[in-house]
């Protein structure tokens, strides 16, 4: 989010779903959405399957690489040089669209010379994709207009992810597929409501509406708003939160509905710093492998049994009703946060809210995208921001005519290495993802039995070419080791991953993949690297 | 604009079909092959109307309107075609209403009881096939299957999928996969689609049956909590519980379209797992109260009620600021919750604590 930040002036998905079916092609890098986003592939599929072109770039020939017009199979971690390369044929052929350059972006010149060195030999060395595959690929993506680029976590879990996103950035912005309907730089979120509450400020950087809390103005309008002085310092991220913990500066943490203990990277890591804490509060729906390491827990009703917003990955902000109660003792968490804050505050009633309704018209007064924005219009359905006033039918497509921040920035980006590259000990590039049947740390597919009969284990996928020295035949038990542990799994051979590669998921809990995965941060977007990690790879028994 | 007579009332549309100038004029024209989310496809002749000139009936759903054409939807003779096809499908069809998932919310029977059929004429053989339950989600009662296709192209369709086809030929033909195998062998990655536009009984949500009928059941439309793409859906509700999730049709982003978790991942939420009430770890209770306290399900944590346990939280938090400053607090929102909740715990975190240090898995 912060790549896109930099080059266009906002963060977040440009189009929306919709539009999508107006694409005449797409180009999809990072992202297994048929497997992750299922009814935005589902869309992706029907709209090839309508003469719509596609090229996919993933080490994995995953669901849409079938129906592909090139599938780019690229190393993990050299998605920067793939990009440059694309940028650098486009440029060389002229393909570019020289009216949206001249008009609307700044810094092509410096852009063009750091891509001057791509060439498709070039890069074919770096990402292992044959230099004919790119020349085709940037020809296909240049002359079809409008065309969408569709990426996630891939290409952001990277020690290089905030560059990775600029260089997708000065790939649409070359080809003037900003602002038009079916084109687009569409980062898919992975989390119903990851959009929500970035925009809400749960973030250490920013408030509600991206509102940098290092700005003196900003800092100044919100503690207006809250009658209160705000601390100037920006905090700490998830994983340095952890790191802190870890050195005891952080003493106390409070965690609501996340499982850290399954889902952040360098598992042992994370372990021993949450058990250096004096004191943690965990507020869930389930008794998690985190809680296990609480002071105190607080049980907390789940989506269908509060009243509320999520906003999805296109900006739409939409209603989510209470249909049941929650059960026993289980509170929703806005009455658990406020009945909390009012112990913390002498102050009582500004922390009395008699319904997320209220709660969202404070928080709408404050966050510029949001201010058009109500419970009571929401129930006509969702609208996308910036909505910034209750009569604005909210924005479908973002930097229509002019980007958020003016002009639309090319950032020149050299391509980065991984911060951690197989070698003789360590020989195989582990890189993670999801499968379509679990979800996330699995605390709530995993109580679905229907999906545990679809996918019951964790399989870790390896090409036979690897696994035949390894003495690996299909469904034997392997363990997997990185420098920082060790998991045994199933493996499932398969030529759909690239030779060198193996993947696996982090639905497990059994099988923690997140023990063997490099907390390595990118240095801006502070995402650790879940995408590259060298292991190696054992048979298990006899 | 084209001008025309349906029932002897004058009408001016600006295309389309018979069906759907009907439909938008208030004139209801009985359907079953039909389905607002797919391509017309005329399979069934139940929406058999009367087109002046035309030597047969013409199926509404696919013929579209002509300058001076005049339609009869409700005659004699329209009615009578209705009718037979009616009873040629109950001929071939379980009579077993009581039992079934879908009494009361299942088209056929509603047509059949619509036009008066009590027994068919038509006496023949039946088709008898096992009731598939072989898969997770998805029950297939293939006797109960009309052969309108309408599954066959919501995979096609919607999905993209193509894991069903029709095999065989003539009586034998049946909904299926290639090769006949269970879903689970196929290429099916059970949206289950197919059941949100099967018409009758054939297609259910195994794990919804006996649970509640479309009459017993409220429904509230809400957000998916799964992924981002943000779906909407129906929560089918009997007596405080969910019972099943089916399609909101009308939203502009997923238009009626689920995966797997969207529309059967909702049993999480009645889960015997589920926390209830706030929990202690035993030591710190007997710090507080010098008693041993209520034992819980959870090895080294006690139950506690909901007073002591949030006085413990904003002691532990403040004792942090105190001692070592408001940064020695750490607090994690999560993409899980609502953007109320997350606006509060962010307030909290900055206002209350004095701290930044707050962030989610937006990274992770």
């Amino acid at each position: 989010m912060s790549g896109l930040g930099t080059s266009f002036g906002s963060g977040a998905m440009t189009n929306s779903i919709e539009d999508l079916a107006k694409a005449k092609a797409f180009f999809i890098i990072g992202s297994n959405t048929t497997e992750q986003h299922p009814v935005i592939g589902a869309g992706v599929k029907r709209a090839v399957r309508g003469g719509a072109k596609l090229i996919v770039a993933d080490p994995r020939r995953i669901e849409l690489a079938r129906m592909a017009t090139l599938h780019l199979m690229q190393r993990p971690g050299s998605d920067i040089a793939l990009l440059n390369g694309l940028c650098h044929v486009i440029i060389r052929e002229g393909l570019y669209d020289k009216a949206f350059v001249a008009d609307r972006t700044e810094g092509f010149e410096e852009m063009k010379t750091t891509v001057e060195k791509y060439t498709p030999a070039y890069v074919s060395e770096i990402t292992g994709v044959p230099a004919d595959d790119i020349q085709a690929a940037a020809r296909c993506y240049a002359t079809s207009k409008p065309a969408a680029i569709l990426y996630s976590m891939g290409i952001t879990q990277h020690a290089c992810g905030h560059a990775t996103v600029m260089a997708i950035a000065n790939l649409a912005m070359l080809c003037g597929n900003l602002g038009v309907e079916g084109g687009g730089v569409n980062p898919l979120r992975g989390q119903n409501n990851v959009q929500g509450s970035c925009d809400m400020g749960a973030l250490p950087d920013v408030f509600p509406g991206y509102q940098k809390v290092a700005d003196p103005v900003l800092r100044a309008k919100m503690e207006k708003a809250w009658g209160k002085t705000l601390s100037d310092k920006p905090g700490l991220t998830v994983v340095e939160m952890m790191n802190a913990a870890h050195t005891g500066k952080l003493k106390a943490m409070y965690i609501m509905g996340e499982n850290p203990l399954v889902t952040d990277p360098d598992l042992h890591h994370v372990e021993e710093a949450l058990k250096r804490l004096d004191f943690l509060v965990i507020q869930d729906i389930f008794f998690t492998e985190t809680a296990a390491l609480a002071d105190v827990i607080l049980p907390a009703a789940a989506f269908a049994e509060k009243d509320g917003t999520f906003s999805n990955t296109e900006r739409r902000v939409q209603l989510v009703r209470k249909a049941v109660e929650p059960p026993g003792e289980a509170k929703p968490d806005w009455q658990i946060i406020s009945a909390i804050a009012r112990r913390l505050d002498e102050d009582k009633e500004s922390w009395e809210y008699d319904s997320p309704a209220a709660i969202m018209a404070e928080a709408a007064a404050i966050t510029p995208q949001y201010a058009g924005i109500s419970h009571k219009r929401l129930e006509n359905g969702g609208i996308q921001w910036p909505c910034p006033s209750a009569d604005h039918p909210g924005t479908k497509i973002l930097h229509v005519g002019k980007f958020s921040r003016g002009l639309g920035k090319f950032m020149a980006v050299e391509s980065i290495p991984p911060a951690e590259l197989p070698d003789a000990e360590y020989p195989l590039t582990l890189t993670t993802g999801r499968r379509l049947q679990h979800y996330h740390s699995g605390s709530m597919t995993h109580q679905v039995a229907g999906l545990n009969t679809l996918l019951p284990e964790e399989r870790m996928e390896i090409h036979p070419a690897d696994a035949e020295p390894l003495g690996l035949a299909d469904g034997d038990m392997a363990s997997i080791t990185s420098r920082r542990g060790q998991v045994k799994a199933r493996v499932h051979l398969t030529d759909r991953i690239k030779p060198g590669v193996v993947f696996m998921t982090f639905h497990f809990p059994e099988t923690a993949v997140n023990l063997l995965t490099i907390a390595a941060l990118d240095p801006v977007a502070k995402i650790p690297e879940y995408k590259v990690a060298a292991v190696r790879v054992t048979r298990v028994g006899s | 604009m084209t001008t025309l007579t349906i029932n002897g009332k004058m009408i001016e549309a600006p295309g389309g079909t018979i069906l759907e100038v009907s439909q938008a004029n208030g004139i209801r024209i009985p359907t079953l092959c039909h389905h607002p989310a797919l391509a017309p496809k005329g399979a069934c002749r139940v929406c058999l109307v009367e087109v002046k000139g035309s030597r047969v009936l013409q199926p509404a759903c696919t013929f579209p309107i002509s300058e001076g054409m005049e339609v009869q939807t409700e005659s004699p003779k329209v009615r009578a075609a209705r009718k037979f096809v009616l009873e040629l499908l109950l001929s071939d069809h379980p009579k077993d209403c009581m039992t079934c998932e879908m009494c009361g919310n299942c088209e056929l029977q509603d047509l059949i009881y619509e036009y008066g059929v009590k027994e068919t004429p038509f006496v023949g053989e039946q088709h008898e096939y096992p009731l598939d339950d072989r898969d997770p989600f998805i029950i297939r009662d293939m006797e109960k299957c009309i052969r309108c296709r309408r599954c066959i192209r919501a995979c096609d369709e919607i999905q993209a999928v193509n894991a069903i086809t029709m095999i065989n030929r003539g009586f034998r033909s049946k909904v299926a996969t290639s090769f006949d195998t269970r879903l689970q062998d196929s290429n099916c990655v059970f949206c289950g689609q197919c059941i949100s536009v099967c018409p009758t009984g054939a297609l259910t949500e195994k794990d919804s049956h006996g649970l509640g009928r479309a009459w017993q059941t409220t429904k509230v439309t809400t957000t998916c909590p799964y992924c981002g793409v943000g779906c909407n859906f129906d929560l089918n509700v009997r007596d405080g519980k969910v019972v099943k999730v089916t399609s909101h049709w009308n939203n502009p982003v997923n238009k009626g379209a689920l995966c797997v978790k969207g529309r059967f991942g909702w049993q999480f939420l009645h889960s015997p797992d589920r926390l209830t009430k706030p929990l202690m770890k035993s030591s710190l209770w007997k710090e507080r109260k010098g008693t041993e306290g209520a034992p819980s399900r959870y090895e080294g944590f006690v139950e506690t009620d909901w007073e002591t346990a949030l006085d413990a939280v904003a002691e532990g938090l403040l004792t942090a600021k105190s001692e070592d400053g408001p940064d020695a607090v750490g607090i994690l929102a999560s993409a899980k919750c609502t953007n109320e909740e997350n606006y509060l715990i962010q307030k909290l975190a900055r206002r209350e604590i004095g701290t930044n240090n707050v962030d989610h898995c937006a990274r992770l």
